[in-house]
This record gives structure tokens, sequence and C-alpha cells, in this order.
């Protein structure tokens, strides 16, 4: 079935079951692999993409669910050669080891900061319950989230 | 074809090291095929001894001596562009290695750390390894690269002293370039680099390489190279490979353990045009331009298998016990003067028993392969910590030469022990090998990955102990069941030992883990010390330094604890502290937990670790800083909840929603105390930082609770009724 999406601004048609997770979708027909399986069971947070602008399981959602709203993936953050600014304090706070859960990490933190723009530590351990990372860098991660919300709100002012 | 799931009718390797036989050959790649990758310049093949590492070693280690693969490799490339390039065979896995190893050449070499690029784990490509495990990289491959670069620059130094005819010990090398003093004339790396010269020397141990006071660039904070394709997501890991043509491959598993499959049955599998189904053996898989598609054709396959009946959690313990082997083999223990000797003059004696449960790995990225055949060349793209070895088992089952077996490493998302085997090379090579010379990727799914893998063992320990009136221990008999000897000897002076590694069958598939059963042994040994101090009326941090004569030892637990504060008052209800400590591969560790206990709630937290850890000179101290604070999250989920849970050959708790890892949530105040020994050699920090944290948390809980946790997972809370 054809199914027409919105991918990083591009408007899209694949040919698809309509049931098949977006995931493999966007990794394995859009080669948009910065998108991870993790655990196909929406319990790791890998595979979190924004689908209008709010972070969502992509393994839980089908394709065919995604039609008419924007979906962003990490690749679609950066602009213009410049990272977003989640990405940019991931990077300056090195909050990786293996780095496997990175894309989702930074992707529920944009959804975070759009909310909460000021989290608290508990605000962002509670947001991010559900995104494993098995090497524990979850302090530096806790750190790169609190210096993108505020390189945000600076460049907000 | 192997069976893909068969229950190993082995015993587990003590050290389970898995190292096999030496390679036939150390340099696979022709110097031609070296250059034409490279371009012109020089470049220095080195082999050597493995000296340094066993000159970094804490002395012998005992009874149970280590079989370290007796030659290691390194190779360098400079090219007439200035790049220098250095070849490895470890993987990069998270651990930082690409980045501490170019640190390296970089000090060395004398050149902008921007210039050196690494290539690492690629059996075309890269010297022989064993595999990159047992906190070896660090010890092993550090020195020799250092060799190689000192042999680098002394051949440059040689190319400038014929050029302007002068001695080449009046010379200087760095930054990039060898200069004269003299004349102040210089030339730049790239300039010397303009022609082949290809130095195949074994560079002597005793070359003089810089000590770490002297590093520059080594030593220092740089932060992960590229760092930037991971925030952006480019980065491609073996699972988001897609060469040209792919296809998908899946594994139809059999129901449980060691199951024999007794008919198959095809006849109704519509196959499309573009699936194939791979029956061979006990193996049986499919090969669909899509996952889907290669599902629903297995889907449509009817099969039988034979099952057999077999343990489960709940009796593991008690048949590890009576299932120990008799053996009379020297390396599985040792005495040291007379336990019952040391009973006998003792003030008080303890016994007690201590259980570990199975735990699974669990990498985010899981098990995966991309396997080619073209012609009767196969190319196996894999996150696995030990290429060389997936070789030589592709090579083996194929029946196809080494030399026709690519392994390829894409820096992998995370092992921590669990990516030794071949097994989903394998099967990804033997799907390929079907598909018409189409690449086949293969990715197990999450809960095979908790299901086929294998596991850290579970284990028994028994211990038996006396002290004197004065605090003194007089007498520590050791005994581990199954888990393994990592770490089974004690740091603490005791005239009177015995300590023994019993072998016990294979109950499910295990293997290495981050630490092996250093994690098992210095549970008990650390609770138990902690007993012993309650026993001598002694502070538990001070019973141990009156039993310690290590220095590092007792420099990591003064450290720690001037950082925790210790002794603390406690100052709320339910509020308990504790301590353990450890040294293994030449590292030292001290932990220190503070945790909180609500009764009534039911609820246990762990609420502050403090952790002191020395591994010699720190190569980089922001990895090691991130690589001790992960070991230290990741070994809270081994204390306090992770277990694998198994019914009859089926494991039942295969999914992250019923086998529990640390989240955000979990997380308490932590802070890593790094010791700087510029004086000692590096050692590897992958390991030791994980190995006490379950006895520091567990004895927090009897300074709170008066209740002696035994066993692994702890698991607080069933306490507290």
């Amino acid at each position: 079935m054809a199914i027409e999406l919105e991918v990083n601004g591009k408007y899209l048609t694949v040919n698809y079951p309509p049931d098949t997770p977006l995931l493999y979708v966007l990794r394995d027909e859009l080669g948009l692999t910065g998108t991870k399986y993790g655990c196909g069971e929406g319990m790791c947070g890998a595979c979190t993409v924004l689908i209008g602008g709010t972070a969502r399981r992509s393994c839980q959602i089908p394709a065919s669910a995604a039609v008419s709203r924007p979906i962003t993936t990490i690749e679609g953050l950066e602009k213009n050669g410049k990272l977003h600014p989640v990405q940019q304090a991931f990077l300056d706070a090195g909050a990786f080891q293996c780095a496997y859960c990175t894309s989702g990490m930074i992707m529920s933190t944009v959804s975070l900061l759009q909310t909460t723009p000021r989290p608290s530590t508990e605000q962002i351990a509670q947001s991010l319950q559900g995104n494993i990372c098995r090497c524990g860098t979850h302090p530096r991660i806790i750190d790169a989230v609190q210096q993108a919300a505020a390189k945000m709100q600076e460049a907000a002012k | 074809m192997n069976k893909p799931a068969k229950l190993e009718p082995f015993l587990l390797e003590p050290e389970r090291y898995e190292f096999r036989a030496l390679p036939m050959h150390q340099f696979a790649l022709a110097r031609r095929d070296f250059f034409k990758l490279l371009g012109a310049g020089i470049a220095v093949f080195a082999v050597a001894k493995d000296l340094a590492a066993q000159e970094t070693a804490p002395g012998p280690r005992g009874f149970h001596s280590e079989e370290l693969p007796k030659e290691i490799g390194a190779w360098l490339h400079i090219g007439e562009d200035g790049t220098v390039t250095g070849f490895v065979g470890k993987a990069e896995m998270g651990q930082n290695v690409r980045t501490a190893l170019a640190q390296t050449i970089a000090d060395e070499l004398g050149v902008p750390f921007e210039r050196v690029h690494m290539v690492l784990a690629d059996t075309a490509l890269t010297p022989w390894d064993a595999g990159t495990f047992g906190s070896r990289t660090t010890p092993t491959i550090t020195p020799q690269l250092r060799r190689v670069a000192a042999a680098a620059r002394d051949l440059l130094r040689e190319k400038a002293a014929k050029e302007w005819n002068v001695p080449a010990d009046k010379l200087i090398a760095g930054d990039g370039k060898i200069t004269d003093p003299a004349s102040g004339r210089s030339l730049r790396y790239s300039d010397l680099a303009r022609e082949d010269v290809t130095d195949h020397r074994t560079p002597p141990a005793s070359d003089p390489v810089k000590p770490a006071p002297q590093w520059t660039v080594a030593g220092t904070p740089i932060p992960k190279v590229d760092a930037r394709a991971f925030v952006t997501g480019s980065h491609l890991y073996s699972t988001d490979l897609r060469p040209e043509g792919l296809l998908h491959g899946k594994v139809l598993r059999p129901p449980s353990f060691g199951a024999t499959l007794i008919a198959y049955d095809d006849s109704e599998a519509k196959v499309q045009p573009d699936v194939v189904l791979v029956h061979d053996g006990d193996f049986v898989g499919a090969v669909a331009p899509t996952v889907a598609a290669a599902e629903e054709a297995l889907s449509a396959i009817h099969v039988q298998w034979k099952e057999a009946p077999q343990i489960s959690d709940q009796e593991i313990f008690s048949y590890l016990k009576k299932n120990a082997q008799p053996s009379s083999e020297e390396r599985f223990r040792q005495t040291k003067g007379s336990v019952a000797e040391g009973l006998a003059y003792a003030a008080h004696k303890l016994d007690a028993s201590y259980n570990v449960a199975y735990i699974a790995h669990a990498p985010l990225e899981p098990r995966a392969a991309v396997a080619q055949w073209t012609a009767s060349k196969l190319t196996v793209w894999m996150g696995t910590q030990r290429p060389f070895a997936v070789r030589d088992d592709l090579a083996d089952i194929f029946h196809v030469p080494e030399a026709n077996v690519r392994v390829i490493v894409p820096d992998t998302g995370s092992a921590y022990g669990g990516k030794h085997t071949s097994d989903a090379g394998l099967e990804a090579a033997r799907l390929a090998r079907a598909a018409g010379g189409h690449p086949v990727k293969l990715v197990w799914t999450r809960e095979e990955e908790f299901t086929w893998a294998y596991f850290r063992p579970a284990g028994v320990i028994e211990v038996k102990s006396g002290i004197a009136a004065d605090g003194k221990l007089t007498a520590w008999e050791f005994h581990n069941y199954h888990s393994g000897m990592s770490a089974i000897e004690t740091p603490y002076v005791v005239a009177n030992q015995f300590t023994q590694y019993h072998q016990v069958p294979l109950v499910l598939r295990s293997g290495s883990y981050r630490g092996l059963a250093a994690t098992a042994n210095h549970f008990a040994r650390e609770t138990h010390m902690d007993s012993l101090a309650r026993l001598a009326s002694m502070d538990p941090l001070q019973f141990r330094l009156h039993n310690l004569a290590d220095q590092r030892m007792r420099t990591v637990l003064e450290a720690g604890a001037k950082a925790f504060g210790w002794p603390r008052q406690k100052s709320a209800e339910g509020q308990g502290f504790g301590v353990a400590a450890g040294n293994e591969k030449g590292s030292y560790v001290a932990t220190f937990a503070e945790i909180s206990v609500d009764r009534k709630a039911g609820v246990v937290q762990v609420k502050k670790l403090v952790e002191a850890f020395e591994c010699g000179a720190i190569v980089n101290p922001d990895g090691l800083r991130n690589q001790v604070v992960g070991a230290m999250i990741q070994g809270m989920g081994g204390a306090l909840f992770e277990a694998i849970q198994f019914q009859n050959g089926k494991i039942t708790n295969a999914h992250f929603s019923s086998y529990r890892v640390p989240r955000f949530r979990d997380l308490p105040q932590i802070e890593a105390v790094l010791v700087n020994r510029t004086d000692i050699p590096s050692a590897g920090a992958g390991e030791t930082p994980i190995m006490a944290i379950a006895p520091a948390i567990g004895n927090a809980f009897f300074d709170a609770t008066k209740v002696r946790l035994t066993n692994l997972p702890l698991q607080p809370e069933r306490y507290l009724a």
C-alpha cells in the first residue's frame, strides 16, 4: 500500500504493508539509520523520533498512523551544517560511550525541552526514564540536557 | 553448519578468556596491498613479545596463570600528506580505544592528535589480535604502539640525518617534523615520507619510550574522536549497513535450548520468488527483501522439535553444588598454611554461603551481522570483540581458506564481554550462501538477544573464616562453584588459606562478561569481610586496612573514604553506609555507598556512590571517568535487580519489560575519584570499576537494617517485610 509521509521536511511515498512499524520504513526503505532498533517493544527508546513535534517510539507506530503529520528523525535536526543545540550539548558534554542510545536520547530531549524549557533533574530523569543507556552515561546525559536548556533559553532571549 | 543453539557439553574455562591456538600467520596483508590502500609513505610493522604487559602485571597472579597471547602486533603508516595511520586489531565498542590509541601514537611520534587515524579490527588490514577483552588493550597495545611509533620516529630521524649528512642523534623529532637544532633547519614528516619504505622490525622492548610524566597528548582529556557522527546519527553500526543489493535474513529459533529438529515440511510455504528458505541440519532460516517477508516465509513452515527437560532457576544453586566436578587440577586451588590450624586459634569464626544469579549483557545494539559471498570469498561486517576468531570459525565451518574470509568490525554499540562468539556472523554467512551473491543482514531481536546469546554464569561461593581477638584474619577458605576464578584470591594478609574453584557442567550457555567472576568473588569476599568487621567490633574500613599490606589498595580505600567522608554519622532513620574494595587486572578500586531504607513504604534507595579507582598512569582522564562512572551504574543493575529467569530450557524474562536494567530514576549521586599514578604503567579500566558496587551496597543495607544480604541480585526490598 502506498503511504505518504513527511520526513524531515520532505514528502515521500513508500509502498509498505500499512501495519509495518515506522522504524523499518525509516531505516530499511528511506536509509535513515540514525534511528535505532533496540527492542522493538517500546521499552528502550533507541527508536525515538518526533511525530508532530512529540517524541514517539517509531517501533510502536504503524507507518500508516504517521501519515499527514511531520516526522523528524535525528538526521533532520542539523540545519545548514549547524547542529541543533541539543546535539551540540551532547557533543560538548561527551554524553555517550558506545553512543547507540544517543539518537533516541537526543530526540527525547528535543521533545522534552519544547514543553519544559528548564527541566529539573527530576523532570529530566522522569522524561528519559524510557530511554536505556546500557553504558551508564546517565549523569552526562542529564548534564547535556541542562546545558542544552540553558543555551536554548539564552538564544530565545 | 553448526547448530545455532546447541547446548555445549563443555565445562566452563575458569578465566573464560577463550584464547585459542596462536595464528599460523601474523601478516596476512601483502606489502603491495598495504601501499595500494594508503599510498606511498613510511610504514613500520612490528610484532613484539608481550614483555611490557608482563612487566605491568602486578607480579605473578598466583596459581592460575593467565594464558596470554605470546605476540602482539601493531602497524603504523605515515603518508605523503602527513597523515598517520595506526593499525590495531582491537575493536571500539564504546570504551574509547580509538581515541586513546591515537593519543598514544601522537604522543610518541610527535604529531598533532588530529593527524592520527586508527584502523581497528579488520582481519584484512590489521595485525592479528586475540580479541578486545580482559582489560588488555591499554597494557598490551599501548606499549607496543609506543615502540612502533618510536621506531618510526627513529627512521624519520635517520632519513633526515642522511639528507643533511649529520649524526641522527643530534636531531630532534616533534610537532610533525625533524629539526636540526645546530642549523635550525627542519623537514616535515610528510616530506620525509615521499618514498615507500617498509621497515619490518621488531623494536626491542627496551627501546626507550616516553615515560608518563613527559606525555603531552596522552594523559589529556581529548574528546572522543568522530563524536559528531554519533550525535548526527551518521555513524554506521553493523546494524545500519545497507550495501547494494541487501537482503534480510531471519532464523527460525527452536522452542527451547538443545531442542533438535525432527520434522521439517515447507510444502505449504508459498514461497515468493524473491524469498529463499534455508534448511541445513537443525538450522532453518529465510532470506527476503524485507525482514517481514522473511518472517512470513518462516511462519508457513511446519517444524517439529524434540525437547528435553532442563534445570530451572529455582533449583540452579543446589544443582551447582551437587554437580561440581571432582578435579585434581592444581591450577584450580591454592593452599597456604593450614586453615584448620588458623581456625583453631581464632577468637571468632564465620562461615557463609553466597549465590550469584545469571545475568545478561543486553548491549543496546543487538548481535548482528552483514555477510556477502563473492565467488569463494566471504566478507562479514559484525560487531564482535574477536574478529580474528570469528574469521577462523567462518573459515572452518564453510571450509574456505582463512585468507578468503574478511571480518570487519564497525565501531560497535557496546558488548561488555557479550560479543565474543561468532553466532550472528555464522548465521548471516549461512543465509548469504543461499542468496546468490547478495549481501544478507541478520539482526537479532531483543528476545533472541536475551535468549540465544550467553550469560554471565551463576555461581555459589562458600567461605569459612576466622579472626583473632586483635581483629587479624587467621584463616580463610574460599570455594567458588561454577562462576569463575577471576579475583578469587584474597588481597588481604592471611597466613592460612585454601582457595578452590569447582567446575560444573554448563546449564545455560555462559561466557565472558565485564569483570568476569571478579564481581561474584568480590561480592562474597567483601560481604564476608564486612561481617567479620562486625564480629571484631571494628569499623569496616579500619578492619580492612588492619588486614591489608597492599599499598595501592590502601591508597584507593583512603582516597575513597576521604571523598565520601567515612566514617559518617547517621543523620536519618534508615540510613546506612557501606564500603568494599578490591584489585584485579592491575587496577584497584574502593567503593563507598550510602543507602536509604524506608521499611514502611518498602523502598530501598541507593543515595550516593563514591568510587576511587587507580589503574596506573591515566591515558585519557575524560574517557576514563566516563568508563568508571558507567561501570558503577551498570554494576547497580547486577547488584540490585538483574537476573535471568529460566524454566525448562526457556528464558522467561527475555524482554526489557521483565529484565530490569538501570534507568535514570535509579541514579544516585555519583562521584568517581581517579588516582593517577604516572610512576606505574597504565592498566586497563573496563572491568575493575564494576566489581565492588554490589558488596558496597549490600554492606550499606546491613548497616541500615542489620539484615545481611548474601544473594546477587540483592533485591533488598524483599527483606523488608
